[in-house]
Order: C-alpha cells, then sequence, then structure tokens
C-alpha cells in the first residue's frame, strides 16, 4: 500500500470577510437602538410577573416618582406639536414658537400649566434647579392631569393603539395612583398599563403551573 | 492569522536592485474582530434586555344602577388591606358586622414574604372557596376585596396585583377603605408594635 502523503495545509483563516459581518451587526445594532430620552426624574418601577411588553408609540405614559410628582409624555413629534398647540390657544399660554418648539422635542413635563411658559423656556437641567418641577396637579380643585389626558387624546385623533401607561416608583404613595386613576376613571378610561420590570414567576403556584395555557386576570 | 495579501507574486524581482525591505502589509485583524464581536453583545443584550413591561389593569365603571353592581357573598370574600412599612391585613368575608372583631382571629396581620405571608392566605382561602357549591351546583370563585390605606405604597399595591396573576384570582376589586378598617389597623398595629408604627 503506498503511503499516503497529506499535504500541509496553512492555519491561517482570512478574518477580512469575518471582520466585515460583525461591524456590519455593530453598525445595525447601533443604529436600531433607541436610547432612553432623558428622564426628568429617577423612576424604579416595581417588578411583576406580566411578560407583555411596553409598546415603544401610541402611548401616553405618566411618570410618577417617589414623592407624588406627577410628568406627562406622549411619543410622537407631530401629535405633540398639536397638543402643545391646542393647548395654547385654548388656555392663553402665550407660548412663542421657540417654546413649543422645545416641548416637541422634549422628554416629560411637570409642572403647572400657568408656569408652562417659563418651564419651557429653560433648558431641561435648569428646570430641575428652577423648583418648577412640581408635578402636574391631580386634585380634585384644580385637575390639570385631566385637562393633559384630554388634549393628549385628541392630538392621537382616535387613535385605536393608544394606551395609557403608568410608570410610578416603589415608593409612590398609594393616594396619590389612587387620585390619577381616578382621573382616567372620570375619563372614561377603564384600561390602564401598570410599568413593571420582570420578575421570575414563583415555583409551584398556579401561575406557575399553568404559564402554558393563556393567563388572564380581569378586574370586575 | 487574519491577513491581507496585497503583494503580487512576480512584482518583487524588478526591483532587485533595491535594497530597501519590502514590509508586509498583512494585519493581525484578530483583536478588531474580538472587539466588534464584544461590543455586538452588549448591544444585542441592552437591546432586548431593557424592556420594560407592563401589566394590565382594568378598572371597573363607576355605577349607581343597584343591579349592574356585582354582589359579593360573604363566605366567598377575602378581604386585603394594604398597611404602612410594607404590612398587609388581612380578614375573611366582607366585615359588614362591625362587632366582627370580637373574634380575636378575625383581623390577622401578615407580610409579603414569599413563604408565610399573604400568598398563603391567598391560596388556603381559593382553596376552601372552591369546595364551597353556588346554587347551580358550580365550584365558587374567591373574590379578593384589595383596599389600600394611604400609608401604602405603589409598591404594595402592584405587589398585590401580582399576587393575583401568579395565583390566578380571576375576581377582585379594589375598594376605597373604611374608616372601620383604618381602626382595625390602627388597633392590630399598636397591639403589636414593632415595625409597624400608627397611621
Amino acid at each position: 500500500m503506498p503511503k499516503v502523503k497529506m499535504a500541509r495545509k496553512s492555519t491561517l483563516i482570512d478574518m477580512t470577510a469575518m471582520c466585515d459581518v460583525a461591524f456590519l451587526l455593530l453598525t445595525f445594532f447601533m443604529l436600531a437602538t433607541k436610547f432612553k430620552p432623558d428622564e426628568p426624574v429617577t423612576v424604579v418601577t416595581p417588578s411583576s410577573i406580566n411578560t407583555k411588553l411596553l409598546p415603544d408609540s401610541d402611548i401616553i405614559l405618566l411618570t410618577v416618582d417617589a414623592e407624588g410628582k406627577v410628568f406627562f409624555s406622549m411619543d410622537g413629534q407631530p401629535k405633540r406639536k398639536k397638543l402643545i398647540e391646542d393647548l395654547n390657544t385654548q388656555f392663553k399660554l402665550g407660548l412663542d414658537q421657540q417654546q413649543m418648539n422645545n416641548f416637541v422635542v422634549g422628554a416629560s413635563v411637570g409642572t403647572d400649566l400657568k408656569d408652562l411658559k417659563t418651564y419651557l423656556s429653560m433648558k431641561p437641567d435648569e428646570r430641575k434647579a428652577s423648583g418648577l418641577e412640581k408635578g402636574i396637579p391631580t386634585d380634585s380643585a384644580n385637575n390639570e392631569l385631566e385637562t393633559w389626558i384630554n388634549y393628549a387624546r385628541t392630538a392621537q385623533g382616535g387613535n385605536p393603539r393608544l394606551q395609557y401607561c403608568i410608570k410610578a416608583d416603589n415608593e409612590t404613595p398609594y393616594p396619590k395612583i389612587d387620585q390619577i386613576m381616578q382621573t382616567f376613571k372620570d375619563l372614561k378610561i377603564q384600561k390602564l398599563n401598570l410599568v413593571t420590570n420582570l420578575e421570575a414567576i414563583p415555583p409551584g403556584t398556579a401561575a406557575a403551573q399553568a404559564q402554558d395555557g393563556p393567563g388572564s386576570t380581569e378586574e370586575h | 492569522m487574519a491577513e491581507m495579501d496585497t503583494s503580487s507574486s512576480g512584482g518583487g524581482k524588478k526591483h532587485q536592485g533595491t535594497k530597501s525591505k519590502k514590509l508586509s502589509t498583512r494585519v493581525d485583524m484578530t483583536p478588531m474582530v474580538d472587539l466588534g464581536f464584544l461590543l455586538i453583545t452588549f448591544f444585542m443584550l441592552t437591546t432586548t434586555m431593557a424592556k420594560p413591561k407592563t401589566m394590565d389593569l382594568i378598572m371597573p365603571k363607576d355605577t349607581e344602577d343597584e343591579k349592574e353592581q356585582n354582589k359579593v357573598k360573604e363566605s366567598t370574600a377575602l378581604t386585603i388591606l394594604l398597611g404602612k412599612n410594607n404590612r398587609v391585613f388581612y380578614y375573611e368575608g366582607l366585615a359588614q358586622d362591625p362587632n366582627a372583631s370580637s373574634d380575636p382571629e378575625f383581623f390577622q396581620a401578615t407580610t409579603f414574604a414569599n413563604k408565610g405571608g399573604i400568598r398563603d392566605v391567598i391560596i388556603k382561602k381559593r382553596d376552601e372557596v372552591a369546595q364551597l357549591r353556588n346554587a347551580k351546583g358550580e365550584p365558587e370563585d374567591v373574590v379578593v376585596i384589595i383596599k389600600a390605606n394611604d400609608g401604602a405604597t405603589y409598591k404594595n399595591f402592584v405587589d398585590i396585583l401580582d399576587e393575583m396573576a401568579i395565583n390566578r384570582i380571576q375576581r377582585y376589586a379594589t375598594v376605597d377603605i373604611s374608616e372601620q378598617d383604618k381602626q382595625w389597623i390602627q388597633q392590630t398595629v399598636s397591639a403589636n408594635p414593632g415595625t409597624g408604627g400608627a397611621q
């Protein structure tokens, strides 16, 4: 039997193609990542076993910090523009183009309507220092939150996918949440979303056993 | 390992006269690829992991009409009260009888602990009620009434709603707390001060 001679092959691999793919993917993920908009307050949300994702668009988001200050935000610049224009006309806030533009491109706002003009002319970092960031009033005597939600709903123009989300801190006092829920109730909005973090289902419970089945809880 | 070979095979021999050394144009691309994949991993993980979740909450309509209101049977109800400092109190039934508290076992305090906390209470009541039969002979559903006191936090509220999801309680409601309930909480807390504190 003749001896078979194996040809010695080089162990060098051309990595150029691999490098190309890596950087292509890198570019994709970098562009696809949406950075979190600047939040005026840090909110640590509680955990729940719910796995439903918070939608990116078509939401009205109310952020409530640990002291109970309410901040309003909404997605979509054209809708924000319509909202601030409506508010300006209706409540004669006297906002100029620049201030309205600050609202359109900015993140959450949380102040009285009467202070909105001063508030919007400030830069986001000045707002915190100014002490105007008192949150939107929710008490029944002066429920400006109702106004905000109402105008935002109009600006969304009957969008069927619109969802109302409440993102509150662990330490937010319950009466504040109750006031907000009451406000929604008064506006005949029954379906709310509470923003939470994911936590594991405790083993051995009914939810763990029924994890594969359809799961929905309803309030009666 | 990685290389970019741009040298042409025959090119070298023409310039034999010059003494300049031909530098290799091969670049080791391994660290670059490493870095690339590290960043990819980072971006992939941050985009999918940081997504917050939401909990649906459907609130009932306020109705004045007696007929539309759901009546809860005393025997199927479990009332849970949320107090200050993450304390939870509960009693069975709706406590429509103000003398119900004469039984020392009636009003109980517990915690959000995974073992021996409010979850065990809910499971016990749920299984008890499942043994009962209604007029049509079907098993009864437990109805959990949630009342939050002023000292409760949002975390307590979400936690208790989460317990409903964990134990798959289909029927629950949040109700405003009554003066009677507040008084009971006060009594229980002052009877065993500990982490509690008066409301």
